[in-house]
């Protein structure tokens, strides 16, 4: 009896000292990688990244052309990505209650979320740089809304099935066409929502690198034309850290700091939005 | 007789739902156009090496002869030392968030965790790379070929040099990565038991592994696999953070510390510099059937995920 009852007790107190070791390995992982990531990348913090073109082997440089195409493309990509994913999310939020359409684009739109990203950037490869013949910047921006459409439509329908139908059918029974009501008063009430969606999918695209390696390439030298290859940060990272140059590696830290910082950054104040907006 | 007025509310209703419903449909068409362009673009390696390309493991784009046994098997392989490393580790995560942490830190551990999933995939890479590897050829992997390669059969898993780079750590990095989305889903479906249950199992002296393991985890069966399915659909797709570790050999070995090759990193790597139809085409049925993997694996966690949400409420 009593050892029944030890070996319970020390088979309880041994499996949640487990549990508690793994949440430890997580978080080790999270601080080592960010740790990592400040002592290399900071020492290479200086004016001459913002200002200097990607150098060619060799010789120093910055980041300024890879910079400003990647919030280029990452502006395109969520221009056009989000009234995509706001359209079909008041659609599955709003008019899904019946019909085959809702139910199947919800599943798909599931699986189109964690779809591999390569597979994007093939998809654009071939129906658009293999059509009009060269790589280039609007090639990644599209390849980049396809990622953004499946998490704003997510978060957008499940947004608006927070608003309580008590809120529709007040505005309906004073003669509101249902068009106005979405727009003016479901859509407004979770604003904020909809907001950190949006936030949440420019985090998830300013770090992708797969969809562009086939789409908007690379550039060595500034070019803010969107019909041209463009150079962006996390290809300049890829090929940077892959070289055997010493000053490629350093900066190509540089740039994973940079990212880094951008997409903790978008997270924490989507949360924070998120958070203080979220209906009690 | 309807007046003007209603009857252009009347339309400005039929236009705006119609234009919502076009959006909706975009995402299958969406799905559909990938599907078929990945189908149309392998058609010439389709014609050319039929069934033999996925069982072929030659690689060789100076004789045009490619077969797909080596990125698939290095695909399933790294995704596979993912989930064994990753799904103890998130499970134990899901359960320190749900039952052990002090409700204070529930938020903030919780927070860290997903900031895990936000860092994006190419960071992993080359901290993995850089940090990782030379600290696995120096003393991880020393350590396992002395230990688990001595061991009889299980052993030859773990044969060959040192070398950091390779399958081992690929996966090692993987499993890190799939952790995050595991765990909080993992959470997720542990937070719908209802709390009933667990009380009256606690009512009547279980403690709290007992608890876990009795109650909870039958309760969410369905939705535990869901998650690690996830993990699965998310390992199998990953593309940068491997390509940087995997080492990019066109080889079969039966130890996992050497180097491999996967489907997405062999896109990444050979597919800008891929001449030739045959090649390109090849390249892009390598695609077509990570694509499909994905789907499958992906679509079977969903209907997992959708089982357990639909039978909450009417198990009690």
């Amino acid at each position: 009896m009593g050892s029944l009852y030890s070996r319970r007790v020390f088979v309880n107190r041994f499996n949640l000292a487990m549990s508690l070791l793994t949440m430890a390995f997580g978080l080790a992982f999270l601080f080592w990688i960010l740790t990592t990531l400040f002592l290399a990348g900071f020492h290479a913090f200086s004016t001459d990244l913002f200002t200097q073109m990607t150098p060619p082997p060799g010789s120093k440089g910055g980041l300024l052309n890879a910079i400003v195409g990647s919030l280029l493309m990452a502006a395109a990509g969520t221009l056009i990505g989000t009234p995509v994913g706001i359209f079909a999310g008041i659609y599955l939020a709003e008019y899904g209650s019946r019909g085959w359409l809702a139910p199947c684009t919800r599943f798909i739109n599931d699986i189109l979320l964690s779809a591999p990203s390569i597979v994007i950037g093939l998809f654009i490869y071939e129906v658009f740089v293999f059509k009009v013949g060269h790589f280039s910047a609007w090639a990644g921006s599209l390849a980049l809304a396809l990622i953004v459409i499946p998490v704003v439509i997510r978060t957008t329908e499940n947004m608006l099935r927070l608003v309580p139908d008590s809120l529709r059918e007040a505005a309906v029974a004073l003669g509101t066409p249902q068009w106005k009501v979405i727009v003016m008063v479901t859509l407004r009430s979770v604003r904020a929502g909809i907001i950190t969606g949006v936030l949440l999918a420019v985090a998830r695209i300013s770090g992708e690198t797969a969809p562009l390696l086939f789409t908007a390439l690379n550039n060595q030298f500034w070019s803010v034309d969107l019909n041209a290859p463009m150079a962006n940060l996390p290809v300049v990272i890829f090929q940077f850290a892959m070289s055997p140059y010493a000053d490629w590696q350093t900066l190509a830290w540089a740039g994973s700091l940079l990212i880094t910082i951008a997409v903790l950054a978008l997270n924490v104040i989507a949360r924070t939005l998120f958070r203080q907006a979220a209906p009690k | 007789m309807p007046d003007p007025k209603h009857s252009g509310a009347l339309l400005q209703d039929v236009v705006f739902r119609w234009i919502a419903r076009a959006f909706a449909f975009l995402v299958l068409a969406i799905l559909l156009a990938i599907i078929v362009s990945l189908i149309y673009g392998s058609l010439p390696a389709m014609q050319r090496f039929g069934f033999g390309f996925l069982v072929d493991s030659e690689w060789n784009p100076v004789t045009e002869k490619f077969g797909a046994l080596v990125p698939i098997v290095g695909t399933l392989v790294t995704s596979t030392i993912a989930l064994v490393i990753g799904v103890p580790v998130s499970f134990g995560i899901a359960l320190f968030l749900t039952e052990l942490s002090p409700p204070w830190l529930k938020r903030p551990l919780g927070t860290a965790i997903e900031l895990l999933a936000a860092i994006p995939s190419i960071i992993y890479g080359m901290w993995g790379l850089f940090v990782l590897a030379p600290l696995f050829a120096d003393h991880v992997q020393p350590w396992l070929i002395h230990t688990i390669g001595a061991a009889p059969i299980i052993g030859a898993l773990f044969k060959l040099p040192p070398q950091g780079i390779g399958v081992f750590t690929a996966g090692f990095v993987l499993a890190i990565m799939v952790i995050p989305f595991i765990a909080s889903v993992v959470r997720d479906v542990f937070e719908v038991v209802p709390p009933v249950l667990k009380e009256s199992a606690y009512g009547i002296g279980c403690t709290t592994w007992e608890v876990v393991r009795n109650i909870v985890l039958p309760y969410t069966r369905v939705g535990v696999i869901g998650a690690i399915m996830l993990g699965l659909g998310r390992a199998l797709g990953e593309t940068m953070a491997v390509t940087f570790l995997i080492g990019n050999a066109h080889q079969l070995s039966a130890s996992i510390l050497a180097p491999g090759n996967s489907i997405a990193s062999a896109l990444a790597n050979e597919f800008t510099e891929a001449v030739g139809d045959v090649y390109t085409s090849a390249l892009i049925q390598l695609g077509l059937i990570l694509f499909v993997i994905t789907f499958v694996v992906l679509a079977l966690a969903k209907l997992l995920l959708l089982q357990l949400a639909k039978g909450e409420g009417r198990r009690t």
